[in-house]
């Protein structure tokens, strides 16, 4: 089985690195510098270049060059990137010109988009006894589903259930546990209180919509023999878009975007008591509805059938070594450390607030305490903790962006003149294939 | 020729107004486009009186209290921005002044050789070098940011100031309006004159051309400077190391920091509207040497 899938994997990359590069000239040039690289490895100063988008990861950076990285005489100095997808285009585009930094953050949904163009280095060989310390799910978006290793988790974005505990009593609300009970709340909340929503569809956040789906079971994108296979437009994830849908067409919650000021405003304000939002939510409310601190309470993301219990992810990213480095075994420790490291992680998350992938890490002490802004929910942490554990495998392909893309201009008007979603999700199939197919890529039907 | 292009440019002294001899005619207000440009006023300054006040509330008042509303915290914001990562928004400032100052004088100064040598030489091939950069005025300079990248990266130059100054150098339009300005502000005469007079062909440049033509040279450098300083992708694609950045790039990595942390709007409002301090003053203090009225007097018409 093994064998069947690092076949299929390199059959795959080395058709999409012909077609991403338009020459195998390249690839092959590409490769001999890999070995002169590893040769020099182990001897002499090292010195790497990460370019990430964590705040403080320069603090981080510095722990590792005063500590491990002094014995190993490797030093680590991080240029701090804006994050997105314009960080992509700017990483391929230093690629091009093979001057790409040595490591790389990226956020799990870019990594095909990388490993396809041949950014990215294998560094499976350099990082035995890593994969123990992140949860199934999570690891396996960096791995592709091949042998390979592509990248080390950094941080996760388990997705859960936030709402104004204080409204929820007022308005005589529970707190839904499956999504049944989720429309039923929100059509209650609007014969109570008709000027209120629970919360909003909101067609501006691709990766919120990916993160549900996911919860639901899709993998939108497979790899079968050596071509893609796009599954947006299968159940799962229909399931998910007839039922915001629905929920949008009857008027049972609001259909405007969110990250906008007038949603701050309708948080801050109680006019949307609710969010399906991920771990890092805290930090957001803290700007967008600074007047409802304390105010607020976390639980699990409502379930499609009674007995599960499962959630998607929304957001996180990784450390990835790339092909241009001509250190790649320092490299690969150094993002091993950073990422599995007790120091590294407690300097993480205090310094880059970030909520990190390695389950150790997250009951560690840096988090007995609850965010500032959920100091009424001592437990926070210990809850994310078990949700994070029930985070569902997600399956990502080389042109996510292309499906962002299409889903927020097809969702953004089906939301809006509250039509049929699943058209909208029809054309967010057939766009992704057309791209894919455009790239030179081979399509299973 | 010459003495009607400089009789043509004369009005833009700007004193026509109060010569007019008799009384002065009876004035209507013209409702409409008075009414239009009022419009068009508050549209272009609206934007502006946001920013001004939005950098004044604090991040608790920024979403929640009313739009046009002052807030209380504008030294908080300015404490905050000065101590963001040790005051890197200064360096990020002196950047941008860096490349634009440095980038809009020697795009200045090449395009005003350039033009001088296009509008007064005759050569074999003058149309055609002047077509080419016609040519270059209608591309966008965005697209010519990842062949840029490729071309410093053969010479290992990306990731350096030099990497974002080059590029700027040589501005096609800048070229274009120096040679139209030329052609019209330095005549042919008084270059001939100077030849009469055994000056060398710098000489007549530096000492008679190049004071005639600063008012265009002034607005070449002007254009340029607002170009560079509101440019983002070129020393995006050039730069990773964020202390070369300019002002438009760390802004940008102020407001994408990952979904773990929230957007610094209060910082990045503040930024923006300081970062527009420098080029009001910089209209303000190089607009008078629009007024200068092309030199004219050098030939008598």
């Amino acid at each position: 089985m093994p064998n069947t899938k690092l076949r299929r994997l390199r059959r795959w990359g080395a058709t999409s690195v012909a077609v991403a590069l338009g020459t195998t000239a390249l690839a092959a040039c590409g490769s001999s510098d890999d070995s002169e690289g590893e040769g020099k490895a182990e001897s002499g100063p090292v010195s790497l270049t990460y370019w990430s988008w964590t705040p403080g990861m320069d603090k981080v950076a510095d722990l590792w060059n005063e500590g491990p990285g002094r014995k190993d005489r490797v030093t680590v100095t991080v240029k701090k990137q804006a994050s997105g997808d314009t960080l992509v285009t700017k990483i391929l585009t230093a690629h091009k010109a093979r001057k790409g930094p040595d490591l790389v953050q990226a956020e799990y949904q870019a990594l095909p988009t990388l490993v396809s163009n041949d950014a990215l280095a294998d560094i499976a060989g350099e990082v035995d006894g890593v994969k123990d310390k992140f949860a199934e799910g999570v690891w396996q978006q960096t791995t592709l589903g091949s042998d390979a290793v592509y990248a080390i988790p950094q941080d996760s974005g388990p997705m859960m259930f936030y709402y104004r505990a204080d409204l929820f009593k007022k308005y005589g609300l529970e707190v839904p546990t499956t999504w049944e009970q989720f429309a039923d709340t929100a059509r209650a909340l609007k014969k109570k209180s008709p000027g209120t929503d629970l919360t909003t569809f909101s067609a501006n956040d691709s990766g919120l919509f990916a993160g549900l789906a996911q919860q639901a079971g899709a993998k939108w994108w497979t790899t079968e023999g050596q071509k893609w296979k796009v599954a947006i437009d299968d159940a799962p994830t229909r399931r998910v878009a007839d039922f915001w849908g629905g929920l949008v067409k009857e008027g049972a919650i609001d259909n405007q975007p969110m990250y906008t000021p007038a949603w701050n405003k309708a948080l801050n304000t109680g006019k949307q008591i609710a969010w399906v939002s991920a771990v890092w939510a805290p930090g957001t409310l803290t700007t967008a509805a600074p007047d409802t601190k304390g105010k607020w309470a976390m639980a699990p993301l409502p379930q499609w059938s009674g007995g599960e219990n499962v959630t998607g992810s929304w957001g996180g990213s990784s450390t990835a070594v790339t092909t241009d480095s001509r250190h790649k075994a320092a490299a690969a420790k150094f993002a091993s450390w950073l990422n599995t490291d007790p120091e590294a992680l407690t300097a993480l998350a205090k310094e880059g607030g970030i909520y990190p992938a390695a389950t150790t890490a997250q009951t560690s002490d840096a988090f007995t305490e609850p965010p500032a802004y959920f100091a009424n929910q001592p437990d926070f942490y210990t809850r994310a903790a078990d949700i994070a554990k029930t985070t569902a495998p997600s399956a990502w392909g080389p042109n996510v962006n292309v499906a962002y893309t299409t889903f927020k201009d097809a969702f953004a008007s089906a939301a809006k003149n509250k039509s049929d979603f699943g058209a909208a999700l029809r054309t967010m199939q057939d766009d992704t294939v057309a791209d894919l197919e455009k790239q030179g890529f081979e399509v299973a039907e | 020729m010459s003495s009607l292009a400089v009789r043509k440019a004369a009005p833009a002294a700007g004193t026509a107004r109060g010569t007019v001899p008799g009384p002065a005619p009876r004035r209507r207000t013209a409702l409409v486009p008075t009414l239009a440009l009022l419009i068009g006023a508050a549209y272009c300054l609206l934007p502006v009186a946001w920013v001004v006040i939005a950098a004044t509330k604090s991040g608790s008042e920024l979403f929640s209290t009313f739009t046009f509303l002052p807030g209380t915290g504008l030294t908080e914001n300015l404490k905050d921005l000065h101590a963001y990562r040790d005051g890197v928004y200064w360096k990020w400032m002196g950047n941008s002044a860096l490349y634009a100052g440095l980038g809009a004088l020697l795009s200045a100064a090449v395009s005003a050789i350039s033009g001088y040598a296009l509008a007064i030489y005759r050569f074999r091939g003058r149309e055609t070098v002047f077509n080419i950069l016609m040519a270059g005025v209608l591309m966008p300079p965005v697209i010519l940011a990842v062949p840029q990248y490729l071309l410093m990266a053969e010479a290992d130059l990306t990731d350096s100031y030099v990497s974002v100054l080059l590029p700027l150098v040589l501005s096609p339009y800048g070229v274009y309006l120096a040679r139209i300005y030329a052609a019209a502000a330095v005549p042919s005469d008084v270059v001939e004159a100077g030849r009469m007079d055994g000056a060398s062909e710098l000489r007549i440049f530096t000492r008679i051309a190049l004071p005639m033509m600063v008012p265009g040279l002034v607005t070449v450098f002007l254009f340029q400077f607002v170009a560079v300083w509101n440019n983002f992708l070129l020393p995006y694609i050039m730069l990773s190391d964020d202390e070369k950045f300019p002002i438009t790039l760390g802004l940008f990595t102020l407001l994408e920091q990952g979904s773990n942390t929230p957007a610094l709007y209060t910082l990045v409002i503040t930024g923006a509207l300081l970062a527009v301090v420098p080029l009001v003053a910089l209209f303000l203090v190089i607009q008078r040497f629009w007024s200068l009225d092309l030199l004219s007097g050098a030939v008598k018409s």
